[in-house]
C-alpha cells in the first residue's frame, strides 16, 4: 500500500521522473507514428497487388501458355469455395507511336472484374465494364485499355490530366506469335503479327501496372500471340475465393483439383504445356514485390525497436539517480521492517507508473497527430516526396489498435526492465551507513 | 535481576568495518543485557561504536560474531524475512536526524510501520484502526493539528516527536533511540527526553544512545562503551 503511495509521490516530487516520462512519451509517439505509416504503406501496397491478382493464380512462366483452360475454369466455378475464375493472356508487344514495349494482358472484362478490382480502375466505362473495349467514339472499333500512366503525364498532386471526353487514339500492336511448340509461328517478312487497337478507356491500379500494362480483349490477345485457334491457350487463370475461405486452404484445394485435372488430361494435345503450370496464392505469386515491402517493414520495425532499448536505458539512468538520492529512504523503510521484496516492488511500481504515464501521453499526442497527419503536412506545405513518381499519394493514417497496444505494452515493459537493475540494487542496499551519522 | 525479565541481550559481540586495507574493530566482545521496562542510556565517545551496537540490537545489522537474542530467541539464526518482521513489530527506531520520508505527510509517516507490515488487503482491513492510533499518538505529542503537514514544514523538535510517534506505531517492545536530542537545542531536547521518560513511566523499554552525559542522566541505567566493550556506569 505505502509502496504505491510512495512511488506516486516520488513520481510527482522528483523533477527527474518527468524527464523519464517525457522520454517514454517521445519514444512511444515516434514509434507509433512510424510503425503506423510503414504498416499503412505496406498494407496499401499489398492491397493494390492483391486487387490486381485475386486470391490464387494458375500460371506458367512460359509465354507459350497452356491449353484446355476453359474446361478447368468451368470445373473451378462448380467448386463451392470459388467465387470466380478468369483467364488471362500475358505477353509483350511493341506499341506505336514510339514502339515502346508494353505488357499486354488479354482478359474477358466481366470475369476479370469478378476476380480483381478492374471494374473500379477504369474511367469512362464505370458500371459498364463489359463494354470497356468499345471506344465511346466508335463502338465498332477494336478497343484497348492502357494503364493511365502509359500515355498521360502525372501532375504534382499525383493525379493525371486526362481529357473529359475520350479522344480517338490509334495504337498499333506488334507481337511475336509463338506456336504451341514455342517456335515462331510465322517466318519471313511477316514475323510480327500486328493489329491496330483504339484507345477505349484507361485504368488506374495505383502502382507500377499503370505505366506498363495494356489490357486487350482475350481473343484479340490470343490471336496476336499465336494462342488462338482450336487449341486456345492462356498464360494465367486468376481465381477469387468465396468469403471466409482461407488463402492457404483455398490454394491447396485448387492445387489438388489441378493435380487431378492433369491426371485426367494425360495424353491430350499439348499435354506437355500443362506440366509447366503452377498454382500459387497471390502472396507467393507476387513474392518478389511483396516480400520487398514486407522486408522493409520488418527492418524499420527492428530499427525502432532499438529506440525502445534507448528508452529502457534512459529509465535505467533516471532510476539509478533516484535510488542514489533515496538511499536514506530505503534505510528508513528497512528500519521499519520493509523487506527486499517490498523495496523492489516499490521501485518497480515507480517504473511501471513512468511507463504507463509516458506511453499514455505518447499515444494521446500521437493519435490525433496521425489522424490529421495529411492536414498537418498540407498546412505547413510540406512535400515529403514527389507525387508524380510515387504510387503513394497520401500518408497512410489508419491506426491499428493492436499495434498501439503492443507499443504501449512494450514501452511499459522497457520501463520495468530499465527499473529492474536499480531497483534490485536498492533492495539489496546495506543502508545502515545511510542512517549512521558519524560526526559528533 | 532475574533472567526471565531480560528482553534484549548481547553476548560477546564483535563487529568491525573494512576501511581500505585495514579492519576497524568497533565492538570487541560487548556484553549487554536489557531488562523489560528499563530506560538504558548508552554513552561513549564519538566513534566508539554506540550506533553500531544499537543497530545490532535492533537487527538492522548483524554482528561478526557473538550472540544477540531477543527473549532467548537467537537473532543470528533468524531469516532476513523474520528479522524484517522483528524490526517491524518489536523494535521502534528513533534517529538523530529524524529520518522522516519527505514525500509523505506527518500522518503517513507515522502510519508507515503499519503499512510496511501488512499486505495491501490487510491494510484495507486495519486502516481505520491504524489511523486512529496514529492520530492518538500525534495528539499525545501535541501534533494533532499538524497531521497533514510535510516534514519540512515542522521544526526539529516537532519532527523528532513525529519520529517517536512512528517508532511507537506498532507498539514495539523496545524503543531504540540514537542521539534523539543530538540535533536539537537543549530546551527542545529536554522536551524529547521528557517524552521518553513518560514512555518509560508507562512501562516502555527504552534504549538511548548519546554522547552527552547530561542527556544520559535522564536514563535509569547508564552504560559506557569503552574500547569496544561495555562498562556499567550508574543505576538510579
Ligand atoms: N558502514 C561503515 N563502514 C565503515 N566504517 C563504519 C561504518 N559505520 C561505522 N563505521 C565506523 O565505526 C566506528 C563506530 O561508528 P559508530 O557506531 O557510528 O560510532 P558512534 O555512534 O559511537 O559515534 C566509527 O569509526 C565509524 O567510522
Ligand atoms: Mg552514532
Amino acid at each position: 500500500m505505502y509502496k504505491f503511495k510512495l512511488a506516486l509521490r516520488y513520481l510527482l516530487r522528483r523533477k527527474i521522473s518527468y524527464f523519464a516520462i517525457a522520454a517514454v512519451a517521445l519514444c512511444v509517439f515516434v514509434v507509433f507514428i512510424v510503425i503506423t505509416i510503414v504498416a499503412g504503406i505496406t498494407v496499401n501496397f499489398k492491397g493494390k497487388v492483391y486487387n490486381s491478382i485475386g486470391d490464387c493464380v494458375i500460371h506458367t512462366k512460359s509465354l507459350v501458355g497452356f491449353g484446355h483452360y476453359e474446361e478447368f475454369i468451368e470445373q473451378l466455378q462448380n467448386e463451392p469455395y470459388v467465387y470466380a475464375a478468369a483467364p488471362l493472356v500475358k505477353n509483350y508487344a511493341m506499341v506505336s507511336v514510339d514502339q515502346e514495349t508494353k505488357e499486354i494482358a488479354g482478359i474477358e472484362p466481366v470475369s476479370f472484374s469478378k476476380v480483381t478490382g478492374f471494374a473500379d480502375w477504369i474511367e469512362y466505362h464505370k458500371g459498364d465494364v463489359g463494354n470497356v473495349f468499345q471506344p465511346t467514339y466508335d463502338v465498332n472499333l477494336p478497343g484497348c485499355v492502357p494503364g493511365i500512366g502509359c500515355y498521360f503525364r502525372r501532375n504534382e498532386d499525383g493525379g493525371y490530366d486526362t481529357p473529359e471526353q475520350l479522344r480517338q487514339i490509334a495504337l498499333e500492336f506488334n507481337c511475336i506469335p509463338l506456336n504451341a511448340k514455342g517456335a515462331m509461328s510465322r517466318l519471313g517478312a511477316g514475323d510480327f503479327s500486328s493489329k491496330t487497337f483504339y484507345y477505349s478507356d484507361h485504368f488506374r491500379a495505383g502502382y507500377s501496372l499503370d505505366w506498363k500494362r495494356i489490357f486487350l480483349p482475350l481473343e484479340e490477345a490470343q490471336l496476336l500471340c499465336g494462342m488462338g485457334g482450336p487449341d486456345k491457350r492462356v498464360t494465367h487463370i486468376h481465381i477469387k475465393f468465396n468469403e471466409g475461405i482461407g488463402l492457404e486452404e483455398g490454394t491447396s484445394k485448387v492445387k489438388e483439383i489441378w493435380g487431378k485435372y492433369l491426371e485426367q488430361k494425360k495424353g491430350v494435345i499439348n499435354y506437355k504445356l500443362l506440366e509447366n503450370v503452377q498454382v500459387d496464392s497471390w502472396k507467393n505469386f507476387s513474392k518478389a514485390v511483396v516480400a520487398m515491402a514486407e522486408t522493409q517493414q520488418t527492418m524499420i520495425i527492428i530499427c525502432f525497436f532499438l529506440i525502445g532499448i534507448i528508452t529502457a536505458f534512459i529509465v535505467l539512468v533516471v532510476f539509478y539517480m533516484v535510488v542514489s538520492h533515496k538511499s536514506k529512504d530505503i534505510g528508513i523503510l528497512k528500519s521499519v521492517g520493509a523487506g527486499q521484496v517490498s523495496i523492489l516492488s516499490l521501485f518497480l511500481s515507480f517504473g511501471f507508473m513512468i511507463g504507463v504515464l509516458g506511453s499514455a501521453i505518447g499515444a494521446l499526442i500521437g493519435w490525433p497527430f496521425i489522424v490529421y497527419i495529411n492536414e498537418i503536412f498540407d498546412f505547413f506545405n510540406i512535400q515529403l516526396w514527389d507525387k508524380r513518381y510515387s504510387s503513394i499519394l497520401v500518408v497512410p493514417n489508419e491506426i491499428d489498435p493492436k499495434v498501439l497496444s503492443v507499443i504501449i505494452i512494450s514501452a511499459i515493459g522497457a520501463c520495468l526492465l530499465g527499473a529492474l537493475l536499480p531497483s534490485w540494487r536498492a533492495a539489496r542496499m546495506k543502508c545502515v551507513d545511510t542512517l549512521q551519522v558519524t560526526q559528533l | 535481576m532475574s533472567d526471565t525479565n531480560t528482553i534484549l541481550k548481547a553476548e560477546g559481540v564483535f563487529k568491525s568495518y573494512r576501511m581500505g586495507q585495514s579492519d576497524v574493530k568497533v565492538l570487541k566482545g560487548a556484553n549487554l543485557s536489557i531488562e523489560q521496562g528499563q530506560f538504558v542510556g548508552i554513552i561513549g565517545a564519538s566513534g566508539s561504536g554506540k550506533s553500531t551496537l544499537l543497530h545490532i540490537l535492533g537487527a538492522l545489522d548483524r554482528p561478526d560474531s557473538g550472540i544477540v537474542s531477543y527473549k532467548e530467541r537467537d537473532l543470528n539464526r533468524e531469516s532476513t524475512g523474520r528479522l524484517n518482521r522483528f524490526r517491524n513489530e518489536t523494535i521502534g527506531f528513533v534517529f538523530q536526524f529524524y529520518h522522516l520520508l519527505d514525500e509523505l505527510n506527518v500522518l503517513e509517516n507515522v502510519l508507515l510501520p503499519k503499512m510496511a507490515g501488512c499486505s495491501a488487503f490487510g491494510w484495507l482491513v486495519c486502516r481505520s484502526a491504524a489511523k486512529k492510533r496514529a492520530k492518538g499518538l500525534l495528539e499525545e505529542f501535541g501534533l494533532g493539528e499538524r497531521i497533514g503537514h510535510k516534514p519540512y514544514q515542522l521544526s526539529g523538535g516537532e519532527r523528532q516527536r513525529v519520529a517517536i510517534a512512528r517508532a511507537l506505531m506498532n507498539e514495539p517492545e523496545v524503543l531504540l533511540a540514537d542521539e534523539p536530542t543530538g540535533n536539537l537545542d537543549s530546551e527542545t531536547g529536554n522536551g524529547i527526553l521528557e517524552v521518553l521518560r513518560r514512555l518509560h513511566d508507562t512501562g516502555q523499554t527504552v534504549v538511548m544512545v548519546t554522547h552527552d552525559d547530561k542527556v544520559a542522566e535522564w536514563a535509569g541505567r547508564v552504560i559506557k562503551l569503552v574500547d569496544g566493550m561495555v562498562e556499567e556506569q550508574a543505576w538510579t
